[in-house]
């Protein structure tokens, strides 16, 4: 097996793997170890400067990166004028830098501030640095090889899907330039790292909050049933 | 007509002595661990000053509550989709600075000091961090300090009082304060409830405890915020949020909560109310000045056959509306109209209630010296009509208890005066006067009335302090379940250790 094998074959499956089963695992059987763990009562201004760019900029990164999987016509069809495709390519930029100034901060937020230090397990500095690192790869890929909302459609999806549909096809990527494979395997890491982390703490994203009744009233049983 | 059960508790004002008893139960008994160490989810403050945390009732500032604008009722604290915005970031969160940095002492240096030439100290240092700190604030830094110009001035209920009253508040013979003990209000309308965007807080249907779902809770710690009274605490270790949970263990085993039980001044009593649950939409949505009776509107009579009727037809047992009749929260709240809702201008509509402290009342001051006039018999009829010359002003009072209306603290304090005098020519004259009992009249109050609320004040039983149902807990299970389901197993089963996530 050679190393493009591994980390474009058989790794993935690794990851997803982990990702999906320890996931449902924990989510159903550790509810309790479920949270976003928020350290704004002990500091809040650092937090603010890196929590708020790197939050927002990497939510609409991910889901870009999601559109651009699922659908990839959409991307093409919206990059199909240039004027289109120069604002897509300049605010995808725009969010990414914003996300990396976020995570910097966050970074030395965690390193620097007693409060924080006496809250931080050497998993969240594992997660912070290989954020970082998907940031920088991420950015510079933005930069270098032009235009990634073109090419990413052309390579990813299929090679993605490929991977999800159980017919791996790694030709797609192997030929790709070091920078861009990095991008590739630092993310499956966390994807194999997710639900040892923090990371879970996506997954609540609480949007049933828009529609939920304002008030919950829970009894050990319903009265009008139970009389 | 929904009828459904709440467990209330009230709190007799003027019997309390500030001696924070009821804090260290609870401290004892539910925060004594890491990450809760700053919380007091009761806790006793003085009155005027900025209370827990500091200026809590600063809703300009923390956000908490509902707002009524143009009839509709609203979070103060965000939209929903404000909310989903603001989980990364919240700007109305208190932060430690408000609350206090857990301290404790190093105590092992007095042991394990080398030799020197001054005496080792056990220097303070922070829980959070272990590090030395040097101690700015505490819990109750500001206690007995009514009257200083560091603390009590940025008290936000006296605002609205006319200057010079506040001058005169703060002259050194007219210092006054009072104790405010509180706990987790248990509101009808919870902000906390409303504001968490996991829907893992919820009320409890049986007796109305609101508890926060520590396996639902994702630590988005909107309830801290949107709470006005400051009452839903962050639990910065295991990342969950934690708040006053009325002791329902013990009162499902027919204790009383631990603060209520172990209070010195027995100024606490419980009982369930029955209320309206069709009324709370309206009651919360009413202007401020008839907030109080849409309140009590919502109360219902336990006596009432057709509430009878109703609750029986909601499932409620015969057990707990005789507890309902016998209650003495029922009695404060409704009957005697005396107990009032801390800050019913929140609108989150509180269930626990205050009785207003009448003492001190008045004083004179008379050739520098200080003195109370209530031993004169004459003074105390002159004074049923001079209620503004109460040491601690009407209008501070309203601002706690009525949303600002003085004509609602009036009528409490008049009928706690009334039964006052009533009582007192009763006891040292041995005969009642028609004097009194004109008094007594013009408050709203007959004479068994008085006469009940006297015995209530002064001399109550455990038993009629504390009137707790039946919550027939062992029938829970029974009546949902096999009953043989948890044969052979120990306790509630396999119970998780609330650790903090990775």
């Amino acid at each position: 097996m050679d190393w493009n094998q591994f980390f474009f074959v058989v790794f993935p499956y690794i990851s997803f793997t982990l990702f999906v089963v320890v996931t449902i695992y924990r989510l159903v059987y550790r509810p309790f170890t479920q949270s976003s763990l928020s350290s704004q009562l002990l500091e809040r201004k650092r937090l603010y400067w890196g929590s708020i760019p790197f939050h927002h900029g990497i939510t609409w990164i991910l889901l870009f990166h999601l559109l651009a999987l699922v659908f990839p016509k959409a991307i093409l069809f919206l990059n199909a004028v240039p004027l289109r495709l120069y604002l897509l390519e300049l605010s995808g930029f725009a969010l990414g830098l914003w996300a990396l100034v976020g995570v910097v901060i966050l970074i030395w937020r965690r390193i620097t501030t007693p409060y924080i230090k006496a809250v931080t397990t050497t998993m969240d500095i594992v997660v912070l640095l290989l954020t970082l690192v998907s940031m920088i790869t991420g950015v510079l890929t933005a930069s270098l090889y032009r235009f990634g909302s073109v090419w990413f459609t052309g390579v990813f999806t299929p090679y993605l899907w490929s991977v999800l549909l159980f017919q791996p096809r790694p030709e797609l990527v192997t030929p790709l330039p070091w920078l861009i494979q990095l991008h590739l395997v630092n993310n499956f890491i966390i994807l194999a790292v997710f639900p040892f982390s923090r990371l879970v703490h996506i997954l609540a994203l609480p949007l049933d909050y828009l529609i939920r009744p304002w008030q919950l009233v829970i009894g050990m049983r319903d009265r009008k049933t139970v009389k | 007509m929904d009828v459904r059960t709440h467990m209330s508790m009230i709190f007799h004002l003027d019997k309390c002595i500030g001696c924070h008893t009821c804090s260290v139960a609870c401290k004892n008994l539910w925060t004594d661990r890491k990450g809760a160490e700053y919380m007091w989810w009761n806790n006793v403050e003085t009155r005027p000053g900025t209370g827990f945390p500091t200026q809590w009732e600063n809703q300009e500032h923390f956000r908490g509550g509902w707002e009524r604008k143009k009839g509709k009722l609203d979070l103060k604290l965000h939209t929903r989709l404000e909310g989903i915005f603001k989980l990364f970031y919240n700007p109305s969160l208190p932060g430690l600075r408000d609350y206090y940095e857990p301290f404790t002492f190093d105590y092992q240096n007095l042991f394990n000091s080398p030799k020197k030439d001054v005496q080792p100290i056990a220097e303070p240092i922070s829980m959070i961090t272990g590090d030395p700190i040097d101690i700015e604030t505490g819990p109750n830094w500001d206690d007995d300090l009514g009257g200083s110009n560091i603390y009590a001035k940025n008290d936000v209920n006296l605002e609205s009082l006319p200057q010079e009253v506040r001058e005169q508040m703060n002259e050194l013979e007219r210092l006054v304060f009072n104790y405010l003990p509180r706990i987790c209000n248990h509101c009808l309308n919870p902000a906390c409830v409303a504001a968490c965007p996991s829907g893992a807080i919820y009320k409890r249907d049986e007796d109305g405890v609101v508890l926060v779902n520590e396996n639902d809770c994702r630590a988005w710690r909107m309830c801290v915020a949107a709470c006005p009274y400051k009452k839903v605490y962050y639990n910065w270790n295991t990342g969950k949020s934690e708040k006053c949970i009325l002791c329902f263990p013990r009162m499902e085993t027919g204790q009383a909560p631990a603060c209520a039980h172990s209070c010195v001044g027995r100024i606490r009593y419980m009982g369930v109310l029955l209320y309206d649950a069709d009324q709370i939409p309206h009651a919360a949505n009413v202007p401020d000045d008839e907030l109080i009776s849409a309140h009590r509107e919502m109360i219902l009579d336990p006596f009432d056959p057709k509430v009878i009727a109703a609750a029986k037809e909601n499932g409620i047992g015969d057990d707990w509306i005789e507890s309902a009749q016998n209650s003495p929260a029922y009695k404060f709240v409704k009957e005697w109209e005396i107990a009032l809702p801390l800050h019913p201008e929140f609108r989150t509509m509180v269930m626990m209630y205050y009785i207003p402290p009448l003492s001190p009342v008045v004083s004179v001051t008379e050739k520098s010296l200080f003195r109370l006039d209530l031993m004169q018999e004459d003074y105390d009829f002159e004074l049923f009509d001079r209620l503004d010359a109460a040491r601690l002003p009407i209008k501070y009072l309203a601002n706690l208890f009525s949303a600002g209306d003085e004509g609602t603290i009036r009528t409490v304090l008049r009928k706690l005066l009334a039964v006052r005098i009533y009582m007192r020519r009763k006891t040292v004259r041995g005969k009642v006067d028609s004097v009194s009992r004109k008094t007594l009249a013009e408050a709203g109050l007959t004479e068994e009335q008085a006469i009940t609320m006297y015995k209530m004040t002064t001399l109550p039983t455990m038993e009629e302090r504390f009137v707790f149902p039946n919550y027939h807990r062992e029938m829970s299970i029974e009546a949902m379940l096999d009953p043989l389901t948890h044969k052979g197993e120990v306790g509630l089963g396999y119970i998780q250790q609330p650790k903090r996530g990775e």
